[in-house]
């Protein structure tokens, strides 16, 4: 018996991703839940495991392939085939669907028949594959409500351009639909689809990009598929930058006495144990800083004029990666100690750089840090991570001449940049979450007493 | 061995529509098919040539009657020989006219039987011997459907020639003084009438408490007030429990409430056994490829007419019901379209179904049996033919047109003819459902008198009331 397995659901609002690596071959034995594929998704690297087990008989796709929810990946031979319950949302939204220009056509994805027919052979009577609908042999007519009120032609048409017909609003007389209301439907789609915001957020429409000159005519050029990580960065950054007005506020943190005993305490604990960074202690410091200034633990509903107030802090890590920015999440980092929240750091940013991160390990989080500091720079406007309105930016760290109590001294000085939603805070609770971020800094045991 | 990118398996009305458009869509086509030239069951052994007989039926119904109009032609003489050479005539030119257009098209014409050796290789065994190999990028199954012979029917031994079915009745072997129907559907009816008016006494049996399972009874109703005349008797809820040959002819033992007493023992000349037909998914190999079957035998497809065999999709009687010619063009058009790239789909309104006896019965779309069965409201506009004037002409008054409309938006589901022509006349009825026309439109739009079209026009007015020559008023 053959048994084909699809891609199952992998997580909220994730429908297609693209394969980096399939992880058995043809003529391969696998058992159930052993990871086959290697998945790249919006943002985590995904091992998918098998819900079928038996020997590989033939691999669908290979590395590169983008493949969706409810694809086949391969089919199995021998084993129990009993398979893992049918995607029954494999297809993405009707609503959301636009024009794809499909070489060929897609099989249409629908319900899995209550009863699963009878195959040819006794021996291929567990063939199970959900990938593919039936349609009903009744030669019974539209039995489900009234059908759209359109002539073949313009049924046709929908079906071209990727329009559900029960779904466009027809001008004609008695609501009938003409193909210049499928079209303008179709654009409709078109548009929302540009402009919709990625993250979730409310957004404006993006700006119309320009069209590209030809940059051959100056040299050679290559391009390159836009995938994963890169793509999913560019979108989601682009819908915020279009969509939150942004506000820096810069600062910068006395760090000298941290810095001694951040030396002291390396020496104490030698090779063994976390190393305690500037990182953790800023997630530490900015976890009580929201807990002082909670208006910057919101997201904003702009449909519902709301403001979602998080009683949760989660403190999202900017990682860089040879794949691009990752941003794992600290969980309640607010009730976590110093040295947790270290130890912590070091395990999901080593997790991000070898494509080890969860998609749960990088959601959740209402504020995030990103510090560049173990690279340079004197200072930088970070970008909020939208829904989330606060994000604080990290510089490196150099000795400065400080005028303290009547003379120069030097100090070792930490550039800061808080960049906030404007629509959520205002500018001067900008100003004080960022210099009672920055006295922390100066003082740690600070946090101690604000507890 | 032979490349294509389509290759059709069977060459009926479904087959050769889909190798016809995957042609003039580009793609290098085969089909493979026993018959000399494309045409099937519909042209060999089907539709064509028993709408040939039942044209010679109609006529010799019409000389009988038009004797009380005043014109006699005596008593018809039969030269059955002529009678069957008109017959082979028409599906001759006809299948060596799909022969010409399979030609002129480039479409590869394998005479021979198809195995599939895998997912993408057919073996053909050629009729003219020896063996061919086609390498293909998709096939498209359309092997069509067979006859069924209940066991209780099929005779011990080879058979006995006076128990046909309908390819051999279709042969036209004789005219038998008796001959007994096993089947009350539009096949065991339309054969019936053509031997009814070739000179035989016909008696119908059905097993089920009416003729025609699953028509709209007020058009049956019509339809078997007419049998009782030019039929010998018509055995309802009554089935065939034995066939015995016999020198004097097959005897027939029947059991039901209709037949008591000696009636449960006849011989008849001739039986015809027309109890259905079930799907031909019999292609060697199929289980090589991931095909499935329901458990009615019909090839699963989805409404690209793909199996769950990327490269293999199914049309025609193979691939669902209802098992009619029309439907299956229509598949196998939309199964070349989708290998073609394009986004097509099976999704019609109606497929029409015509019974071509006397008088004719013909519908589409939402029946009122249907809208019963599924709780759906409906409203129902019933046009007499008494009341047109066409029909009058005709002397023909015993028609009945009648529209299936949804109350809320007043659109056309369904339409309902019985009366000569109805198979002509609900080729409208089709196009007023697919176009989404509401009643009004139907109203509205002119129908030529004085013609049979218009009971269609009047029926729409019935919905509302006004219907020029029916006085029955909206009651409010």
């Amino acid at each position: 018996m053959a048994t084909d397995f699809n891609l199952p659901e992998l997580g909220e609002n994730i429908a297609a991703g693209d394969v980096l690596r399939v992880l058995v071959k043809a003529g391969d034995v696998v058992a159930k839940d052993q990871p086959i594929l290697e998945l790249e998704t919006d943002k985590a690297t995904i091992e998918v495991p098998s819900s079928v087990a038996g020997q590989v008989k033939e691999i669908k796709v290979k590395a590169g392939d983008k493949v969706k929810v409810g694809q086949t990946i391969l089919s199995v031979e021998g084993g129990d085939g009993a398979a893992a319950p049918a995607p029954a949302k494999a297809a993405e939204p009707a609503a959301v669907k636009v024009p794809e220009p499909a070489p060929s056509a897609v099989p249409a994805p629908a319900s899995v028949p209550p009863e699963a027919p009878r195959a040819v052979l006794p021996d291929r009577e567990k063939v199970v594959d959900f990938s593919r609908g039936v349609r009903s042999v009744s030669a019974e007519p539209v039995s489900d409500g009234p059908a759209a009120p359109a002539a073949p032609s313009v049924r046709r048409m929908a079906r071209e351009l990727g329009v559900d017909i029960g779904e466009v609003a027809g001008t004609g007389d008695d609501g009938r639909i003409s193909i210049e209301d499928v079209k303008a439907h179709a654009k409709r789609l078109v548009t929302m689809a540009k402009s919709a915001p990625v993250g979730g957020a409310a957004a404006g429409p993006l700006l119309a990009a320009e069209p590209l000159p030809d940059f051959s005519r100056w040299g050679s050029i290559e391009r390159q598929p836009m995938r994963g990580v890169r793509r999913k960065t560019a979108e989601h950054l682009g819908a915020v930058w279009v969509s939150v007005p942004l506000v820096t506020q810069y600062d910068a943190a006395d760090i000298s006495g941290f810095e001694d005993v951040r030396k002291r305490y390396a020496k104490q604990t030698g090779e063994s144990g976390a190393p305690l960074t500037v990182t953790a202690l800023a997630i530490k410091i900015v976890a009580a800083a929201l807990r002082k200034f909670p208006q910057f633990n919101v997201s904003l509903d702009m449909a519902a004029a709301e403001i979602i107030v998080k009683k949760y802090i989660h403190i999202g890590v900017a990682v860089d990666t040879d794949r691009g920015l990752l941003v794992p999440v600290i969980r309640d980092a607010d009730s976590k100690s110093l040295l947790q929240v270290s130890s912590e750091v070091a395990e999901l940013a080593a997790k991000a750089r070898n494509r080890k991160l969860t998609l749960d390990e990088m959601q959740g989080a209402t504020f995030s840090i990103s510090n560049l500091g173990g690279i340079g720079g004197t200072n930088f406007t970070p970008l909020v991570n939208a829904p989330e309105v606060g994000i604080l930016g990290i510089s490196r760290a150099r000795m400065e001449q400080v005028f303290r109590d009547g003379q120069f001294v030097a100090r070792l000085m930490m550039p800061l940049a808080l960049s906030y939603d404007h629509r959520a805070v205002d500018g001067a609770d900008g100003a004080r979450f960022l210099r009672w971020v920055a006295e922390v800094f100066e003082q740690p045991f600070l946090l101690s007493l604000e507890g | 061995m032979i490349n294509a990118q389509v290759v059709v398996v069977g060459g009926g009305p479904g087959g050769y529509a889909a190798a016809f458009l995957a042609a003039d869509l580009g793609l290098k086509t085969a089909i493979v098919d026993p018959e000399a030239n494309p045409g099937g069951v519909c042209v060999y052994r089907g539709c064509i040539p028993s709408k040939a007989l039942l044209h010679v039926a109609s006529l010799l119904g019409e000389a009988r009657h038009a004797e009380a109009w005043g014109v006699s032609f005596g008593e018809p003489r039969i030269d059955l020989d002529k009678l069957r050479a008109f017959k082979d005539a028409v599906v001759k030119r006809l299948t060596s006219g799909t022969g010409l257009l399979a030609k002129s098209r480039k479409v590869q014409y394998l005479q021979g039987l198809a195995e599939l050796v895998d997912p993408n290789t057919l073996r053909v065994k050629l009729n003219s011997g020896g063996e061919e190999t086609v390498q293909f990028e998709h096939a498209i199954l359309a092997t069509g459907s067979v006859p069924v012979v209940p066991p209780a029917l099929r005779l011990p031994g080879s058979g006995d020639p006076r128990v046909m079915d309908s390819t051999t009745a279709l042969d036209l072997p004789d005219v038998p003084k008796s001959l007994l129907v096993v089947g009350g559907g539009y096949i065991g009816l339309e054969l019936g009438s053509v031997y009814a008016a070739l000179g035989s006494t016909v008696t119908v049996v059905e097993m089920t408490d009416g003729l025609l399972p699953g028509v709209d009874r007020d058009l049956v109703d019509v339809l078997s007030k007419r049998l009782k005349q030019t039929m010998k008797a018509v055995l309802l809820k009554t089935r065939v429990t034995q066939l015995k040959p016999e020198a004097a002819g097959v005897r027939v033992t029947f059991e039901g409430e209709q037949v008591s007493g000696e009636l449960r023992e006849q011989v008849f000349d001739r039986v015809l056994v027309a109890v259905g037909r079930r799907p031909n998914a019999s292609v060697p190999g199929l289980d090589r490829t991931r095909v499935r079957l329901d458990e009615r035998g019909f090839i699963v497809v989805n409404e690209q007419m793909r199996t769950d065999e990327p490269s293999i999709f199914a049309i025609g009687d193979v691939a669902g019901e209802p098992m009619l010619a029309h439907k299956a063009s229509h598949e196998g058009r939309v199964a070349a379209e989708v290998i073609a790239g394009e986004k097509s789909a099976f999704a019609p309104r109606a497929i029409p179904a015509v019974v071509f006896t006397d008088p004719e019965i013909a519908w589409a779309g939402l029946t009122e049996t249907q809208a019963q069965k599924a709780g759906r409201p409906v409203t129902i506009a019933k046009f007499p033919w008494a009341a047109s004037g066409r029909a009058l002409t005709l002397d023909r008054l015993d028609g009945l047109t009648k529209l299936v409309v949804d109350p809320s938006t007043e659109r056309i589901l369904g339409v309902g003819l019985v009366g000569p022509n109805a198979g002509e006349l609900i080729a409208e009825g089709v196009l007023a459902i697919e176009m989404g026309a509401n009643v009004t439109d139907l109203k509205l739009s002119i129908h030529p008198h004085p013609t049979l079209t218009e009971t269609l026009m009047e029926s729409a007015e019935v919905f509302f009331g006004q219907a020029t020559h029916v006085y029955k008023p909206k009651r409010s």
